[in-house]
């Protein structure tokens, strides 16, 4: 048995003996300890180092408020967790555990140097120096700052394990499996409602697990306890979460769980979830989440041995260890009696019991019950009253604590209790009310939520029975227990000089708070981030309130209307795995693939992605490179005949009598009278006069229209369409569709592409004019055939349905036609000043801008932004107009997105006049062409501007967009 | 997440809804006939009300419908919500 392991009791299971090691130190432990309980009863309590000072440090609490003893948990390379607390490790056989933030061991630690150059690192230092000279800060500042940041290392692999979510919804959803929270699960389940409880603890129960005196219904009440859990275990409408945090509350009653399925496992199933992030939405929130104990602020109050009193209680009684061999507790709150009690019982000397409150007035007056009782059984307790603590000693380990009137008691633990604050985290986060209780010396819960009730301790009911008989409504429980009082003290003890620390996980003293004030700082919120108190992954569980206390005597405010700093999620750190889930590689965002994407593949294409879709960029011969490859394209389809994947484009069926009157109101165009079979060039604007989108609508019956859209705009183009049809034109009897996936798309595109169709087409007149469709058979499958053009060759855009898009596709293969890409496809409608609506058309485009107020219907009446177009910012000169620009070296590729100027000598800022939009090497033109915006660009046909790099500026000379065949004869072919 | 009741399938998770802005913002029924500053003040002036607000929202991977809401603002409580054409309650 381990040195400081008690004889008997606690909850650990002394038959099974477990293995673990420490910073490579083999240790022994019992299933039921946490790594702290176990390292505590083999007499290590130096743990870590702290994060600014690397002072050594120990344990301070006993659960999820633990701030100081952070280690890693390392299972292999890719499964390192850091900035685990000690307090909250289950052990397991085998498990390896490391310390954090030293170097180059945790016994010798070369950084706490800082610890005696700490007058250089007031609150905010960092705001203060690291300025001059400016050259220093990214030689020297940074890397040394980054270098110091952060505690434990992150493992550099990728996570192994997988990773579950879940959506539960309940009657009541109780957080916190103490009596409070049990009571309130039993009562709720008795009424019949579904019920889930949940709690952090590998163990229900609360503070039952270290409650060895009280009784509950005449039983003892770890005993209450199992009955308690086994009858709710056996009934089937009550779901038991424990190792499970709520971690968050959110809008609408939604609570985020994390559960911690196989942690706590030696050797956990890989394929097994390692942890449940789970999304209740419970019709009651009941919260049960206690109260946490708040440190005492002295000078000295961090070093290993030193404790919270309820913390040293748990160790004793839940895990038989036994926390040191001589204590001095020192106390503003009742409960710490309690502590000195139950430790002296078990054979721990108590040299002193420190009352730092002096035993009369408002605060000595709620002392009396515990004190009486305590002095009753006390024989020879050493009470203390009034008294200070001036500084405390001990390097590693705590060796002696001195009194204000400098007495110096020796030791080996320090118990404290400031009192205790109630755990309204989530009460908060679920935009609950808080006030100030001055009683309690804490913020609790206010006005009543509608959703949320608060239970027990959290609500600032204090004590066994009180507690259980909040969480049930209903006092019918008998209980017997040592009472529990309220009270406690907020901020620094009087006289305190030194470090007397805060927030511990921070390294914040109290001399920081107060210099934050002194240097101007009012907010709560301020004073928090200028010394970063309450901030990382602690949140300040056990230093707000303290913080708080010391804000409000600089300041001369009461606490309330200093006021508290947001509660923010998570309650404790959750991984980025449980986040992630299955949204992980393949799975993180879905990949579209079209009908024809493994044809693609067979051809060896280079693929891009285009939004969610995956499309063919160029399919390069064996050795060619993707200039070669694109050039080859190119060229088949201005001399012979390509094909090109289209499939992606969006498709919308419009069904219904007023079908064309309503792509009327939608698109700039004239569709009512468009005739059966005919197409035409759509373009679509938002209702603020600039170009959405665009694509070909085309007329298969007086009340049916195949509209495609552009590729990523399918979804926002249906949509709305949606809107204006449900809400604007209800009148209109329409019905939309989208047909995207239902249609493949095989473009046929080259002078040859006739002669390459004619044999496969069926029932299809192929002198079908340029804008026109037809519906018939290609190879037997049915197939929707449009004569349109991306390219300006006559083409074809063959429509099939997706199952059939293979076959259709390899018999055009084998006519002779070459495949080609997006890249490809974007030479060759740059070169005939086809605009990209999202590229060229980038939201700020007029159809006038474009060049493309041809296509709006003159005649019509309205149309969706025909009335923007009016206004006079839009009609104005001076507007960017759609232009070509050719370099004046040929070879010269212009970059998307350069800006043209007139003169490239003027100082900047310079004038800009526009930017390319689209710029290209045009194998066919055999020169570079580029598309720009540019400002009255029509008026500047023949000028030359230029386009000014970081090195040279570039000649250009602005031209029509339409570079290649401008009459359009090709296209008629 | 929000809680949203789609007047025609009920009460679903916010992630199925898309927010579609302000309700109650009709189209001038003849754009033509109304000047410039009431033209661009149905298109960009909204009240961005603190409290109660009256929103629209598309039940976008359900119905596919749009609907009303009234929503405050500062709670993100969902007070009511109702079919397009019905008037607010």
């Amino acid at each position: 048995m381990s040195a400081f392991r008690a004889a008997s009791g606690g909850r650990i299971d002394r038959t099974r003996t477990l293995r673990f090691s420490f910073d490579g130190r083999d240790f022994q432990g019992y299933e039921g300890d946490t790594l702290a309980s176990a390292l505590l009863a083999n007499g290590v309590h130096l743990l870590a180092r702290s994060f600014k000072y690397h002072r050594p440090r120990g344990v301070l609490a006993a659960g999820a408020d633990e701030p100081s003893a952070l280690v890693t948990i390392i299972r292999d390379d890719a499964r390192r967790t850091p900035n685990l607390r000690a307090t909250q490790i289950d052990i397991y056989d085998g498990l390896r555990a490391e310390s954090q933030n030293h170097y180059p061991s945790l016994g010798f630690d070369l950084g706490a140097v800082n610890d005696v150059l700490s007058p250089l690192f007031p609150a905010g230092f960092y705001y203060k120096t690291f300025k001059w000279p400016t050259w220093a800060w990214r030689r020297v500042y940074e890397p040394l700052i980054r270098a110091a940041a952060g505690l434990g290392r992150a493992p550099s692999l990728p996570d192994p394990d997988c990773y579950a979510q879940r959506y539960a919804h309940c009657d009541v959803l109780v957080v916190g499996a103490g009596p409070a929270g049990l009571a309130a699960a039993v009562a709720t389940a008795k009424s019949g409602a579904r019920v889930i409880l949940c709690d952090e603890q590998a163990e229900m129960g609360g503070s039952l697990l270290s409650e060895t005196t009280a009784t509950i219904d005449g039983k003892p009440a770890q005993n209450w306890l199992d009955a308690t859990l086994a009858a709710l275990t056996q009934n089937p409408r009550v779901t038991l979460l424990p190792r499970t945090t709520a971690f968050g509350c959110y809008p609408h009653n939604m609570v985020g769980l994390a559960q911690r399925l196989t942690d706590h496992l030696a050797a956990p199933d890989p394929t097994q979830a390692r942890e449940r992030l789970w999304q209740v939405r419970p019709r009651e929130l009941v919260l049960a989440t206690g109260a946490l104990e708040r440190p005492l602020v002295f000078p000295g109050n961090d070093r290993p041995g030193i404790m919270l009193a309820g913390a040293a209680r748990t160790y004793l009684q839940r895990y038989g260890v036994l926390p040191g061999r001589r204590a001095v507790v020192v106390t503003a709150h009742d409960d710490a009696y309690r502590a000195a009690h139950e430790l002296r019982d078990a054979g721990i000397t108590v040299a002193a019991l420190v009352d730092i409150r002096n035993g009369t007035g408002a605060i000595g007056d709620t002392v009396t019950a515990g004190n009486a009782r305590m002095n009753d059984n006390a024989n020879g307790l050493r009470i203390i009253r009034g008294a200070t603590i001036a500084a405390t000693g001990g390097r590693k380990r705590v060796t002696w604590i001195k009194l204000g009137d400098g007495t110096i008691i020796p030791c080996d633990l320090v118990l404290m209790s400031g009192g205790f604050t109630p755990s309204v985290h989530l009460f908060s986060q679920a935009r609950g009310r808080l006030r100030f209780d001055a009683d309690c010396q804490a913020f609790l819960p206010g006005a009543p939520h509608p959703q949320v009730r608060s239970a027990g301790a959290c609500a600032g009911v204090f004590g066994l029975a009180a507690a259980l008989a909040d969480g049930a409504h209903t006092d019918r429980f008998a209980v017997d227990a040592p009472p529990s009082g309220k009270g406690g003290m907020l901020g620094a003890m009087a006289g305190t000089g030194g470090k007397a620390f805060v927030d511990f996980q921070n390294d914040v003293t109290a001399k920081d708070i107060a210099l934050a004030v002194r240097e101007g700082f009012r907010s709560i919120e301020h004073i928090k981030r200028y010394t970063t108190t309450g901030m990382a992954t602690d949140q300040g569980k056990t230093a707000n309130l303290n913080a708080l206390g010391i804000a409000a005597d600089a300041l001369a405010m009461a606490p309330e209307q200093v006021g508290l700093t947001t509660f923010r999620p998570p309650y404790t750190p959750v991984t980025f795995g449980s986040f992630a889930g299955t949204s992980r590689g393949m799975l993180f965002d879905p990949v579209r693939q079209t009908p024809l994407h493994d044809r693609a593949v067979a051809l060896g294409a280079v693929f891009e992605d285009v939004g969610q879709w995956r499309r063919a960029l160029y399919i390069p011969h064996a050795g060619e490179t993707m200039h070669g490859a694109v050039a080859r394209e190119c060229h088949a389809v201005r001399n012979a005949a390509g094909m090109f994947d289209g499939s992606t484009l969006g498709k919308i069926q419009v069904v219904g009598p007023d079908a064309g009157e309503f792509l009327d109101r939608m698109y700039v165009n004239a569709l009512q009278k468009l005739p059966v079979g005919r197409c035409r060039y759509g373009i679509l604007l938002r209702e603020d006069g600039f170009v959405l989108d665009d694509g070909i609508i085309g007329r298969l019956a007086a009340d049916r229209f195949h509209v495609t859209t552009t590729t990523g705009g399918a979804a926002r183009v249906l949509g709305m369409m949606e809107d204006y049809l449900q809400t604007e034109w209800s009148d209109l009897d329409v019905w939309l569709t989208s047909v995207t996936e239902q249609w493949a798309v095989i473009s046929v595109q080259g002078p040859r592409a006739r002669q390459l169709l004619a044999p496969l087409i069926q029932d299809i007149d192929l002198a079908l004019p340029h804008m026109a469709l037809a519906e018939g058979h290609i190879s037997d499958v049915p197939t929707r055939l449009f004569r349109v053009s991306f390219t300006g060759e006559l083409g074809f855009e063959v429509n099939v349905p997706s199952g059939a898009a293979g076959e259709v596709w390899d018999a055009i293969a084998a006519s002779g036609a070459t495949p080609y890409g997006t890249e490809a496809m974007h030479v060759l409608r740059a070169e005939k000043g086809y605009i990209i609506a999202g590229q060229d058309a980038d939201g700020t485009a007029t159809p006038d801008d474009l060049g493309l107020v041809w296509a709006i219907g003159k005649t019509k009446r309205d149309f969706v932004g025909k009335r923007s177009l009016t206004l006079p910012a839009l009609a104005a000169a001076g507007r960017k107009q759609l232009v070509g620009l050719l370099t004046d070296d040929p070879r010269t590729v212009l970059q998307n997105g350069t800006q043209i100027v007139d003169d490239p000598k003027q100082s900047v800022p310079m004038r800009v006049l526009g930017h390319v939009t689209s710029s290209y090497t045009s194998a066919t033109l055999g020169r570079s062409i580029a598309m720009a915006l540019l400002e009255n660009g029509r008026a500047r046909m023949d000028q030359h501007l230029f386009a000014p790099m970081a090195d040279r500026a570039i000649g250009v000379r602005v031209v029509s967009p339409v570079f290649y065949d401008p009459q359009g004869a090709r296209l008629h072919g | 997440m929000l809680l949203i009741a789609c007047p025609w399938c009920g009460a679903r998770p916010e992630l199925e809804f898309s927010y579609a802005g302000e309700a109650h913002i009709a189209r001038p029924a003849d754009p033509a006939s109304v000047n410039h500053a009431e033209w661009t003040a149905y298109l960009h002036m909204r009240s961005n009300s603190k409290g109660s607000h009256r929103e629209r929202w598309r039940h976008t991977h359900g119905c596919a419908r749009f609907f009303n809401a009234i929503r405050d603002t500062t709670s993100d409580a969902i007070l009511a919500t109702y079919k397009p054409r019905d008037p607010p309650p």
